[in-house]
């Protein structure tokens, strides 16, 4: 299983598209690794460099429908090969949130208005976040701040999880 | 309670159901192209996993970037070749027979009503223009495809779009959908199957019912989808006569794949396309929308017609018809790409190349390339698009530059005048 601790990114946008994440001339690589320089390069937003932003952190934060458009795994492991393993918004468009998981990787639905609280108390500032997978929580840490979040978690989407992702669980039953 | 044409669909393709509301189909087709499949076969490769669940029902194209253009895109397409040569895959379509995959694939006959298909492109949606759930996936549920011919999903509910009263001249399927994703919002569809219905749908070509689902996905649609009749048999019976006695012996065997008069909707929408007006995005989202007279004026550089919204005969003709015997405006360069072959060959018969040739246009051969700003037609920084596309999103075309989504009229409109223009009634 993978690890789904560490310190947050706040991205206080929605419909951050697969294009933002991975901009599709990168598409001829054909190792994830390669990916790695360019995540997030095309998302413009005040106070966001992905030089700067991104390294050191293992956790997005972010609003609705993250990850809309194409269906390229790319997005996802460019996330994942930059040491980002969970991204929490209010939602997720349906083939980003499948390839996460597929991958062994967590895309976590809150409710908009926890998503709103992270926002309100927590960004801008020095934040890690602690998940316990057997109790589906989230706990978010910010010097003496502290806020634990429940979230939902499907069994399958845990399956996938807790084994690594979609093919060992396939190529084991069917 | 009746069911829904995807719920018929998912019930009897259902293979497991692994844990509560998630539903492992078996898949009709598994449709591969070179930029995201490559990946997944190395992946197979290295688990010492090198099989095809079927090579009968692997379908496999190299279209985004086609002639290759360096080197890299040269190796993903020889990954893809080798690959459909060592397992059989007679279905390969390269370099002289290859067109964009979801104008290209239709075309072969290769989509029935009621099949399920999965492909690792999120226009996948494209295909239930025929009456199949079809959709975009990632490479690992495209690897999954490929290995076992099964794909995992959640039961997605449907939200019905019920087109009624009439198109005006100069209105196309393409007005419609840009207007329909205006309404939904670019996240309204997350999950959910988008049904198309009406004496709208029912008027058009399999080919403008191709560009409805097409952009099902930029309101987060799994599928568009539409139920099959006269016409959907009318296109496929090149590929089923052998199939069935008769057409109407087609259409009642197809007719399962219908909705029930009672199926469950999680939201209809009534939508009267009698006061449509031309259509066209502003900004970096789908959904941002308003009509071509709005947008009037507006300044571009480059023309794009093509891609597998607008790249098929009809959008040709209609193209060719607005620009025939006039000539571009110099302020622009434009660009029409054929989606298929058979679209280009069918172009030239009917004269269509010459009139855009005539007019300053440039004509490349059938690619993905330049909807998603990886070959020809890539635009600049700070460059303006005017483009038959369905994608809109910042550097979409090309880093800094932006794409304003349209019909393939306003598209040539605009090419003549250089400026965003509506076509002339």
């Amino acid at each position: 299983m993978k690890n789904f601790n560490g310190k947050v990114l706040f991205l206080d946008r929605s419909d951050i598209n697969t294009d933002e994440i991975i901009p599709a001339k990168y598409l001829t690589e054909l190792s994830k690794e390669a990916l790695k320089p360019h995540c997030l390069e095309d998302l413009v937003m005040k106070g966001f460099d992905p030089a700067t932003s991104l390294p050191g952190k293992s956790v997005i934060v972010t609003r609705a429908n993250f990850g809309c458009g194409s269906s390229r795994e790319h997005a996802p492991w460019g996330l994942e090969v930059n040491g980002i393993n969970l991204v929490v918004a209010s939602n997720f468009a349906r083939i980003f949130r499948q390839n996460m998981f597929n991958c062994g990787l967590m895309a976590v639905s809150l409710d908009p208005a926890d998503i709103d609280r992270l926002f309100t108390d927590f960004a801008g500032k020095d934040v890690s976040v602690t998940t316990n997978l057997d109790q589906k929580t989230l706990e978010f840490n910010a010097g003496s701040d502290t806020l634990t979040v429940n979230f939902d978690l499907g069994p399958f989407d845990e399956e996938l999880v807790r084994t690594g992702g979609w093919v060992e669980y396939a190529e084991k039953k069917y | 309670m009746g069911h829904t044409i995807a719920e018929k669909i998912f019930d009897a393709h259902q293979v497991d159901m692994p844990f509560a509301g998630v539903h492992v189909l078996s898949l009709d087709a598994v449709f591969c192209h070179e930029i995201t499949t490559p990946i997944a076969l190395n992946d197979l490769a290295s688990r010492g996993l090198d099989r095809v669940f079927d090579p009968a029902k692997i379908k496999a194209v190299i279209d985004h970037v086609t002639p290759a253009k360096d080197s890299k895109t040269a190796e993903q397409g020889k990954v893809l070749r080798d690959w459909a040569r060592r397992h059989g895959i007679k279905d390969f379509f390269d370099i002289g027979a290859n067109g964009v995959c979801h104008a290209l694939f239709p075309e072969k006959g290769f989509v029935r009503p009621g099949y399920t298909v999965i492909m690792g492109d999120s226009h996948t949606c494209t295909h239930g223009a025929f009456g199949a759930f079809a959709a975009g996936v990632g490479t690992t549920d495209l690897e999954v495809g490929i290995l076992k011919g099964v794909c995992a999903f959640r039961k997605p509910e449907t939200i019905k779009v019920n087109l009624t009263g009439t198109l005006a001249r100069g209105v196309y399927a393409k007005d419609v959908i840009l207007a329909v994703i205006k309404t939904l919002t670019v996240g309204g569809a997350t999950d959910k199957v988008i049904e198309f219905t009406g004496p709208v749908v029912e008027g058009m070509s399999m080919e403008s019912r191709m560009t409805l689902c097409n952009m099902a996905i930029e309101a987060g649609g799994t599928c568009g989808i539409c139920a099959p009749d006269a016409g959907t048999v009318d296109y496929l019976w090149p590929f089923i006569q052998n199939e069935f006695r008769d057409k109407q012996a087609a259409l009642a065997a197809y007719a399962k794949w219908t909705s029930d008069s009672d199926a469950p909707y999680v939201r209809v929408i009534d939508f009267d396309c009698s006061a449509l007006s031309p259509q066209v995005t502003v900004g970096y989202k789908p959904d941002q929308v308003i009509t071509v007279k709005e947008a009037a004026g507006t300044n571009v550089d480059q023309v794009y017609i093509g891609s597998c919204t607008n790249g098929r005969i009809e959008d040709l003709r209609v193209a060719a018809q607005v620009v025939k015997g006039k000539k571009i405006s110099p302020a622009v360069r434009a660009i029409v790409s054929p989606a298929t072959p058979a679209v280009f060959a069918q172009a030239l018969k009917e004269g269509l190349i010459e009139i855009f040739m005539d007019a300053g246009f440039c004509v490349t051969n059938p690619t993905c390339g330049a909807c998603l700003g990886m070959s020809n037609g890539v635009l600049a920084h700070g460059e303006v698009c005017a483009s038959t596309t369905n994608r809109n999103f910042n550097g979409r075309m090309g880093k800094g530059g932006m794409v304003h989504l349209m019909s393939p009229a306003t598209a040539a409109a605009t090419a003549l005048a250089g400026t965003i223009t509506e076509a002339a009634g």
